[in-house]
């Protein structure tokens, strides 16, 4: 079944969270007849349950439509959902390598929002034409004239043209489609060269092994081909071949230069497919791999533990898996005094870490204990070398460090001038350095600031959403590290050292750090038979204290005519209670204690 | 047969699920009713009585306790019928001791007569507080002043066996209101007198008022109307205190008693001896198998027309009990039981420690190891040497019991024996 690469559209659609990416891919499929109304449930793209929930893209999807045109033309469009989240970005970069040209939303009654341009400029960078549509017209808000002059000004991109539709009633979205084959281009590439196919997606499935997500550059694959990852190294065998129906894969002959599909090949080890690597035909290989993609660092650290120590190789087994999709995931084995062997994972921001948190625990029923999220510092000792730490244990003794340095961001906030004040606020409070504002609209302005990362990591998106009654939007990226006072808070227990509640914190922040941490164990740490000093120090100098007072008194009472069944039953629940909790010393920590730290700046 | 064989021991329950009017703090299974109903229930409990009194031919019962609810609130003959059936279809000690839950306001002099003729030899009064306020507050029906005069006729009708039950930790109690009551109860005189700490339960509207406070009190912070956990703490000292100095002898952690009047039938179920429940919702444990009767007043009344052996389907629970029983070694399955369960070892063993340890002369090793073949160290060693160490357990002359610390703590203590 060979297609004409003219015939062929590969495309995303790039848009700021909430204005409205999914419910326009939903449309597009639902009037192409890719699905029947009556399979058709809302945002058929979100395909994990943790997506729906939240409502946001989190993993990229594909799908391929069938679109008969106004030229009378029938077209296979490869649609590519993307993430909307800043913490995604690496997501998107992979989705849009993997197309020829994006399909730009902006919502009309907000317009360009930071997180449009960012993804904007991450399209740019592919080289990917853009096409720009005005969604949710149908508000009341809606200002589509403003909007289109907007992107004009903004972005710079023609915009006059723009469909301006409401995916939620369907309102023009035949336009888009009409669109969609009149400006995005069609693949190129040579079918009958070398097979040249690069990964941007993968995931494991238990019967097929490793699925690989592709876009075939140059050449076609078809089953039975050797191939053989270019980067591992790993060969195998094709056995199945195929591309993307909605919410499920649909097995073809072939794939050739131009398509976009997936490949199975008994792939067992999941470590030997990396989303980035190129595949080729391991008996007639190309000369040079595809540029693959730029490598995303986790920003982000922290302790994962399983809660039940015995499960401590399925969560492994767990991290592995998860690892095949989202290469952005790192992690590492580390031992705890506190909570016993887990891993070291690195993330790219902390709704990366959430989402890899939830997915453990409900795709693979893990039980996990989180320590308090860091960054990476630099480390510069005495005797010249460097260290990057990520796990505040391994802090070296204060007497070897001669500096440190922590990550500083450069972020960009739009708002509205309403909540100018209250963000300018609260950015100085997390030790931002004003960088400058513009006014992109007489009511909205863009503010620019360079914060610490450890500032933002916990709670200041939140943080950014009340402040600015949610119209604040927040996007940053890495600026590079500078100089900073910083000591590492230690929590004792009983007068004992608690490594998993250790962190690392601005100097000048640390009493207050310390002291807001104590009365939050306070809370969290049931009281004893004894009393339990909860102390913060910082390099063995007590600076705040709490006492958990000792339990006095717990009687059950009387007996109901025999029934014991509830005495054994209120016995059994303490007991169960138990379960939940570390053992360090003496002192049982329930395991929620441990993400106290995250809670510091609540209430 | 015969005589011969009578030399195994029981204990009746029977329940009578009716009160005037709900106390605000009650999730007992008690409700208002009206005579008609009073009267259909003591027929059903008459025929129940009927039917299980034949099966327990090898039994001497040696305690009857007629619990509720408010027994004393029914009519003087349907407790007389019911003593009657107990004695017509069940072998009775001429010693056993036999109560009945009553309170004031609901008391006549002929009740009280009544009561003497039947044999009832034990009264348990709930007073439960000496302050008209609190009285007031907790939805009781009486004054302490109408508690005064119940008491008094039961000692004029004869009566030398009396409980008074008391609570503390009432709601805007101080130490001092309850040292004051304490006083005044141990003044009476009664033989028994049993002290509670009101437990703030789902379901009642306490629950809706106190919920917060109650968790406060928990948590050891400070509650609003709830007295505190140290507050709690004295007034339990101070009651174990003034009753220790008028005589009383502190015998279970909640009960106080004049030496050679503990209760009998509430030590049988500290000591898991063989008792049979009848009436609604009522528990048994016959020969280590738990029943439990149904908790809906007509599925009982209706029942009991026809009393027959089922296959009663429990919930499989892991470690307890087994699916399905038909025929017990002691008693049948019935169908009026809602759950008929085989206590496993395991069980029996955890019962054995966290009911006999509420006693304060806690468990005898001996007797430990003659119910399951093994001493006492081979299944608990670590944690009688933890809670040892933790100074909430001692361990003297064949007996294992709490210290006066464990008594405090004993919902930690005992949780520790769950295997």
């Amino acid at each position: 079944m060979a297609v004409e690469q003219s015939k062929i559209r590969n495309f995303c659609i790039i848009a700021h969270i909430d204005h409205g990416k999914s419910t326009l891919a939903d449309r597009i499929i639902e009037s192409t007849g890719t699905l029947t109304s009556r399979e058709m449930q809302a945002q058929v793209l979100d395909n994990m349950e943790l997506e729906r929930e939240r409502g946001i893209t989190i993993k990229s999807q594909a799908v391929r439509i069938i679109y008969k045109a106004k030229d009378g033309e029938e077209y296979i469009f490869n649609l590519i959902d993307t993430p909307g989240h800043v913490d995604f970005n690496y997501e998107v970069s992979r989705s849009l390598a993997a197309c020829d040209g994006a399909i730009l939303v902006v919502d009309a009654a907000q317009g360009v929002e930071a997180q449009t341009l960012a993804n904007v400029y991450l399209a740019l960078d592919h080289d990917l034409d853009i096409m720009p549509v005005i969604n949710k017209i149908d508000l009341p808000g809606a200002q589509p004239d403003e909007v289109v002059q907007e992107i004009e000004d903004v972005i710079g991109i023609e915009a006059e043209e723009a469909p301006r539709i409401s995916a939620k009633t369907g309102l023009n979205v035949d336009q888009v489609l009409e669109q969609i084959v009149e400006k995005i281009p069609a693949p190129s590439g040579d079918v009958s060269a070398p097979l040249k196919a690069l990964i941007f997606d993968a995931l494991y499935d238990s019967y097929k092994g490793v699925i690989v997500f592709c876009r075939i550059r140059e050449g076609s694959v078809r089953v039975g081909d050797p191939i053989r990852m270019m980067a591992t190294g790993a060969t195998s065998e094709v056995t199945e071949v195929g591309y993307f129906g909605a919410g499920q894969f649909i097995p073809c002959d072939e794939l050739s230069a131009g398509m976009v599909g997936y490949l199975c090949a008994s792939i067992k080890n999941v470590g030997d497919t990396r989303v980035g690597d190129t595949v080729t035909n391991s008996a007639r290989p190309c000369s040079e791999p595809l540029p693959g993609y730029k490598k995303v660092n986790p920003m982000v650290y922290c302790g994962v533990y399983p809660a039940d120590s015995a499960r401590y190789p399925d969560l492994r087994d767990a991290l592995e898996k998860l690892q095949v999709n989202d290469a952005s995931l790192q992690f590492e084995p580390e031992t705890s005094l506190a909570l016993g062997f887990g891993f070291r994972c690195g993330f790219l921001g902390l709704l990366h870490l959430e989402i890899i948190q939830e997915r453990l625990e409900r795709e693979f029923a893990l039980d996990l204990v989180t320590t308090a999220p860091g960054v990476i510092y630099k480390v510069y000792k005495t005797d010249g070398s460097m260290i990057e730490l990520t796990n505040p244990s391994n802090l070296p003794d204060p007497s070897e460090i001669a500096y440190m340095e922590e990550p500083v961001v450069s972020a960009e906030i739009m708002v509205t001038s309403d909540y100018v004040g209250s963000i300018m606020t609260l950015c100085q409070e997390r030790r931002g350095v004003y960088i400058s504002m513009e006014y992109i609209e007489a009511t909205r302005a863009l503010i620019k600031y360079d914060l610490p990362l450890n500032e933002i990591i916990y709670d200041f998106f939140d943080a950014l959403k009340s402040r600015s009654r949610g119209y604040a939007s927040f996007d940053y990226e890495l600026k590079g590290y500078v100089r900073s006072e910083l000591v590492r808070l230690d929590i004792l227990i009983n007068r004992e050292q608690v490594d998993a509640l250790s962190f690392i914190v601005f100097k000048d922040n640390a009493y207050e750090r310390g002291r807001r941490m104590c009365e939050r164990l306070k809370e969290e740490i049931p009281r004893h038979l004894f009393e339990i000093p909860i102390q913060a120090a910082v390099g063995g100098r007590v600076i705040a204290r709490e006492t958990v007072k000792a339990m006095r008194k717990d009687v059950l009472a009387k007996c109901y005519g025999g029934d014991i069944s509830r005495k054994r039953k209120l016995l059994e629940k303490q007991k169960e209670g138990k379960k939940r909790m570390r053992q360090v010393g003496s002192v049982e920590i329930p395991q929620e204690a441990f993400m106290s730290v995250l809670k510091l700046d609540e209430d | 047969m015969g005589q011969a064989m009578k030399n195994k021991e029981l204990e009746l329950y029977i329940h009578i699920p009716f009160c005037v009017r709900k106390c605000q703090y009650c999730d007992f299974l008690s409700f208002p009713a009206g005579e008609d109903v009073h009267s259909a229930y003591v027929d059903a409990l008459l025929r129940e009585i009927a039917y299980y009194g034949p099966h327990c031919f090898e039994y001497t019962v040696t305690t009857v306790y007629i619990g509720g609810g408010t027994p004393s609130w029914l009519r003087e003959e349907a407790i007389e019928a019911v003593m009657k059936a107990v004695r017509r279809c069940f072998v009775v000690s001429p010693y056993a001791e036999i109560s009945i839950e009553c309170n004031p306001g609901t008391l006549t002099e002929r009740k009280f007569a009544v009561y003497r003729e039947a044999g009832i030899n034990r009264l348990s009064i709930g007073m439960q507080s000496t302050d008209d306020v609190q009285l007031k507050h907790l939805g009781r029906i009486h004054t302490f002043d109408q508690f005064l005069r119940t008491y008094e006729t039961a000692r004029a009708w004869g009566f030398e066996n009396i409980n008074v039950d008391l609570m503390n930790a009432l709601p805007r109690q101080t130490v001092e209101d309850c040292i004051r009551s304490v006083r005044q109860v141990a003044d009476l005189g009664a033989e028994h007198i049993s002290v509670y700490t009101l437990m703030i339960e789902k379901g009642t509207p306490f629950y809706d008022l106190y919920k917060f406070d109650a968790v406060k009190q928990h948590a050891g912070m400070k509650p609003v109307a709830l007295p505190s956990e140290d507050d709690l703490y004295r007034m339990t000292k101070v009651t174990e205190q003034i009753l220790k100095e008028a005589g009383y002898v502190h015998y279970e952690v909640s009960n106080f008693a004049r030496r050679g009047y503990e209760c009998r039938h509430n030590i049988g179920y500290w000591e898991r001896d063989n008792y049979l429940g009848l009436g609604l919702g009522a528990a048994s444990l016959m020969e280590n198998i738990r029943y439990g009767n149904t908790r809906e007043l007509y599925a009982y009344i209706g029942g009991t027309e026809k009393i027959k052996e089922v296959v009663v389907h429990n919930e499989v629970t892991e470690d307890r009990g087994e699916g399905e029983f038909t025929y017990l070694d002691a008693v049948p399955a019935t169908n009026l039981h809602v759950s008929a369960e085989r206590i496993t070892r395991k069980a029996q063993i955890e019962e054995f420690m966290f009911l006999g340890l509420r006693m304060i002369e806690g468990i005898s090793r001996q007797k430990f190891e003659r119910a399951f073949g093994v001493p006492i160290e081979a299944v608990y060693y670590e944690v009688l040497t933890k809670l040892q160490e933790e100074e909430l357990l001692m361990k003297r002359a064949g007996r294992v019991y709490l210290s006066e610390k464990g008594q405090d703590l004993s919902n930690y203590a005992l949780a520790q024996f769950l295997l």
